[in-house]
C-alpha cells in the first residue's frame, strides 16, 4: 500500500494538573490516505479536537504531546520547532474551526486575509493571488466574489463566513484539511451546502479531510472510513458503511441505537447507561466496561488494543479477541 | 376543539430594535422593529407532545417563553384550559402558573449554583404550598428517583452533576408542582448523542407516568419525529406548515419543511439523492415582501412576492402556501 499522508502512531497527550496528570488521548493510532475523508466521531471530552490540535502543533501549554508521533508523507511533525510547524500549518495542512467568526480576522477584510495567506505560503504576486482568492471565493459559493471580496468578515452570514475560512484554509493548496466542527454552528439547511462545498471541493484539490464533528449524520454522508473515540482512546475505525450499518464495538452500537431517526419513528432509543468517565476516573482495563451491555471478567482487568478484523477495520474489544473466551457477538 | 389544553390566537410579537434616541435624531433614523412571532394560531390537546421546529431565528423560543409567561404578546392571546393568560389578575394566573412548568436548554445555565438540589427541586412546592418541611423533602427524594437520580443526591450542588444529570434535576424541579403541561425549549440540545437518548426516553416515560402535555420546541428535525404527535414548523415568525408527525415527515407539504426535510443527514446510507439547499434565512428585521420564503422558494410565482399567505387546512394539517394553496404544487 502507498505512503499514507498522515500517520499517527501511538499518540498521548497530557495535561498537567494540581491533582495529577490527565491523559486526554492515549495511545491512538491512524492514518489518513492521500484525498480521503476521515470522520473522526465521539461525545464531548472523547477528544476528538485535542487528536486535531496535535496533529496542526496547537495544543495549549500546559497540554503537551507525552508519546507517540505524527507523520506527515513520513516526516515525523510533532517535534518541529514552532517556525517550522508555521510553514506546515496553512500551506500543508489547511484547518476550518467550529466557529467561523474567530477564525477571521474582524480587523482585515477577507481579501486582505486571503491574499496575505496566499502569498505567504505561495510566493505569489499580489495581483496573482487576488485573482486566485477571487475564484476560490466563487468556487465556495460566495455570490458576487469579485465585489464582496472586499468585505470585512461581519458583513457576511454564519453560512457565508464558514465559506470564506474554508477558501481560507484552501487557498495555499493544503494536502490535508482538518474540519473541526466545521457545521456545528449553523442551521440545517446551510449545514448541507456547507458539507457539500466542502467535500466537493476538497475531491477536486485532491485534498484528504480529517473531519472531526458530533454528528453521526454528517460523517454517514460525507466520509470514507471512520474513527470513534471514547474517553482518549479509539474504540473503532473502519469503513464508513461498514461502522454505520454494522458496528463491532460495544459503544458504537449504543451510540448509533441513541441516535433518533427520521424513519424510525416512536420506538424506544436505545440508552447507554450512565456516562463517559472523566479523565481522571477513567476506569481500569476498557474504558467502556462499567456502561458495556457484554462486559466480561478480562474487560474489568486488562485494556484491549485495537484488534484488526478484516477490510481495514479494527476494534478494541476483548469480544474479537481470537483467543478470548467469549464468542464475537454481533447485535 | 373540545379537548384543547392550550390554545394560542394569532400570537404576535415585536422587539424594539431601535438604535438610542440621540442617534436616531443624529442620524435621521426610524424606529426599527423586529417582528420574531407573527400571528401564529395553533392548539395543543391534552396528553400530547406538538413540537415546534425551525432554524434560528424562527420564533420558536420567543413562542416559548410567552406561553409561559416570560414575555408579554404584542398582539394575540393565550388561552390555558379555557382561560386567557393575558389580562388574568394575579390570584387566577397564580392558580394557572402552578399547572405548567418549563425546561431550559441549559441545564448549566438553568440551575442556580448556591442552591441545593433539593432547595432547587422544592422550591416550585413551597412556592405554590404544595408541601412543606418534611414533607417536601420526602417529595424531593421520590422526584430524583423517579428523574434516575437517588434521593441522597438532594444535599449536592449542581456543579457536582453532569450536563444530563443536571437536565434530569431541571426535569425533577418541572414536576415539582405536579404540572400537567411542560413547555421544553430544546431539552436534549447541548447534550451528547447518548446522554439526549436517556433524556428524550425519560421525558416519554414520564409523559405516560403523569399523562403530561408537552410543547416541545427544537431545530433537529429526527428528535421531533421521535417526540411529537404534531408538529408546526415555524419560518421567519410565522407558521409555514402544522401537521400530524407522520404527515410531516412521509408527505410535507410547504416548500420548506420539504426543503428541511431534505437537508437532514442521511444515516441510513439509503443513498438518496437530495436536492441542493438555496439560500440563507433572511435578516428577521428586513424580512423580505410577500411570503418570507419566496428568494429560497423554486415554485415562487409574483403573487408569493407580493402576498403574505394565510395557514389554509389540508390533509388535517395547515399549510401557509400559495402554491398549494392553488394546487401548483
Amino acid at each position: 500500500m502507498a505512503e499514507p499522508l498522515l500517520s499517527v502512531r501511538d499518540l498521548v497527550v497530557e495535561f498537567p494538573t494540581r491533582r495529577g496528570t490527565l491523559r486526554a488521548i492515549d495511545r491512538i493510532s491512524f492514518d489518513i490516505r492521500e484525498g480521503e475523508v476521515l470522520g473522526m466521531v465521539g461525545e464531548s471530552g472523547a477528544g476528538k479536537s485535542i487528536t486535531g490540535n496535535a496533529i496542526i502543533g496547537l495544543i495549549e501549554p500546559p497540554g503537551r504531546i507525552a508519546g507517540g508521533e505524527i507523520l506527515l508523507k513520513g516526516t515525523r511533525i510533532d517535534d518541529l520547532p514552532p517556525e517550522k510547524m508555521r510553514r506546515i500549518r496553512g500551506r500543508r495542512i489547511g484547518m476550518v474551526f467550529q466557529d467561523p467568526l474567530t477564525s477571521l480576522n474582524p480587523l482585515y477584510t477577507v481579501a486582505e486575509q486571503i491574499i496575505e495567506t496566499i502569498r505567504t505560503h505561495l510566493g505569489v504576486s499580489e495581483r496573482e493571488a487576488r485573482e486566485r482568492a477571487v475564484a476560490l471565493l466563487d468556487r465556495v459559493g460566495i455570490p458576487a466574489a469579485r465585489r464582496r471580496i472586499d468585505d470585512y468578515p461581519h458583513h457576511f452570514s454564519g453560512g457565508m463566513r464558514q465559506r470564506v475560512v474554508i477558501a481560507l484554509a484552501l487557498c495555499a493548496e493544503p494536502e490535508l484539511v482538518i474540519a473541526d466542527e466545521p457545521t456545528t454552528a449553523l442551521d440545517v439547511s446551510v449545514q448541507a451546502q456547507i458539507i457539500d462545498v466542502l467535500k466537493e471541493i476538497c475531491a477536486e484539490r485532491g485534498a484528504a479531510v480529517m473531519l472531526i464533528t458530533h454528528d453521526m449524520g454528517v460523517i454517514a454522508e460525507t466520509a470514507d472510513r471512520v474513527a470513534v473515540l471514547y474517553a482518549g482512546r479509539m474504540a473503532e475505525i473502519g469503513p464508513v458503511r461498514d461502522v454505520v450499518q454494522d458496528a463491532e464495538h460495544p459503544y458504537t452500537r449504543g451510540l448509533m441505537g441513541s441516535i433518533p431517526t427520521l424513519t424510525h419513528a416512536h420506538d424506544r432509543l436505545t440508552q447507554i447507561p450512565g456516562a463517559m468517565p472523566r479523565l481522571d476516573n477513567i476506569p481500569q482495563g476498557c474504558a467502556f466496561n462499567p456502561r458495556c451491555p457484554e462486559a466480561f471478567d478480562r474487560c474489568r482487568v486488562e485494556r484491549p488494543d485495537p484488534i484488526g478484523r478484516g477490510g481495514g477495520r479494527r476494534v478494541a474489544c476483548w469480544l474479537y479477541d481470537r483467543a478470548g473466551v467469549k464468542e464475537a457477538g454481533n447485535g | 376543539m373540545a379537548d384543547a389544553l392550550l390554545r394560542v390566537e394569532g400570537l404576535t410579537r415585536y422587539f424594539d430594535v431601535s438604535k438610542p434616541w440621540l442617534n436616531r435624531v443624529i442620524e435621521r433614523e426610524e424606529r426599527q422593529f423586529l417582528t420574531a412571532v407573527a400571528d401564529v394560531s395553533f392548539e395543543i390537546r391534552r396528553g400530547e407532545t406538538f413540537a415546534l421546529v425551525g432554524e434560528s431565528g424562527s420564533g420558536k423560543s420567543t413562542i416559548a417563553k410567552m406561553i409561559v409567561g416570560l414575555l408579554k404578546p404584542s398582539h394575540g392571546r393565550i388561552l390555558f384550559d379555557d382561560q386567557a393568560m393575558t389580562g388574568t389578575d394575579g390570584a387566577a394566573m397564580r392558580a394557572l402558573r402552578r399547572r405548567f412548568q418549563m425546561i431550559f436548554q441549559d441545564p448549566f445555565a438553568s440551575l442556580n449554583p448556591r442552591w441545593h438540589v433539593g432547595d432547587i427541586i422544592a422550591e416550585p412546592m413551597v412556592t405554590f404550598g404544595l408541601a412543606r418541611g418534611a414533607e417536601a423533602r420526602r417529595e424531593v427524594a421520590r422526584l430524583l428517583e423517579v428523574v434516575g437520580l437517588s434521593g441522597s443526591d438532594a444535599a449536592k450542588f449542581p456543579h457536582e452533576f453532569s450536563g444530563g444529570q443536571r437536565q434530569r434535576i431541571a426535569i425533577a424541579r418541572a414536576l415539582s408542582s405536579r404540572p400537567e403541561f411542560i413547555v421544553c425549549d430544546e431539552p436534549t440540545s447541548a447534550l451528547d448523542v447518548s446522554v439526549q437518548a436517556q433524556i428524550l426516553n425519560l421525558m416519554r416515560d414520564l409523559q405516560d407516568e403523569f399523562g403530561l402535555t408537552y410543547l416541545f420546541i427544537s431545530h433537529d428535525l429526527s428528535v421531533v419525529r421521535h417526540m411529537a404527535n404534531r408538529i408546526g414548523v415555524l419560518y421567519l415568525g410565522r407558521l409555514a406548515e402544522l401537521a400530524d408527525g407522520k404527515g410531516l415527515f412521509t408527505n410535507p407539504r410547504h416548500p420548506y419543511s420539504r426543503m428541511l426535510l431534505d437537508a437532514v443527514p442521511d444515516l441510513e446510507m439509503s443513498g438518496r439523492r437530495r436536492k441542493p439547499v438555496e439560500g440563507e434565512i433572511p435578516n428577521p428585521i428586513d424580512p423580505p415582501p410577500g411570503c418570507a420564503f419566496h428568494p429560497r422558494c423554486p415554485y415562487a410565482d409574483d403573487r408569493c412576492r407580493r402576498e403574505i399567505p394565510q395557514p389554509v387546512r389540508r390533509d388535517g394539517g395547515e399549510v401557509a402556501c400559495f402554491g398549494v394553496e392553488e394546487g401548483r404544487i
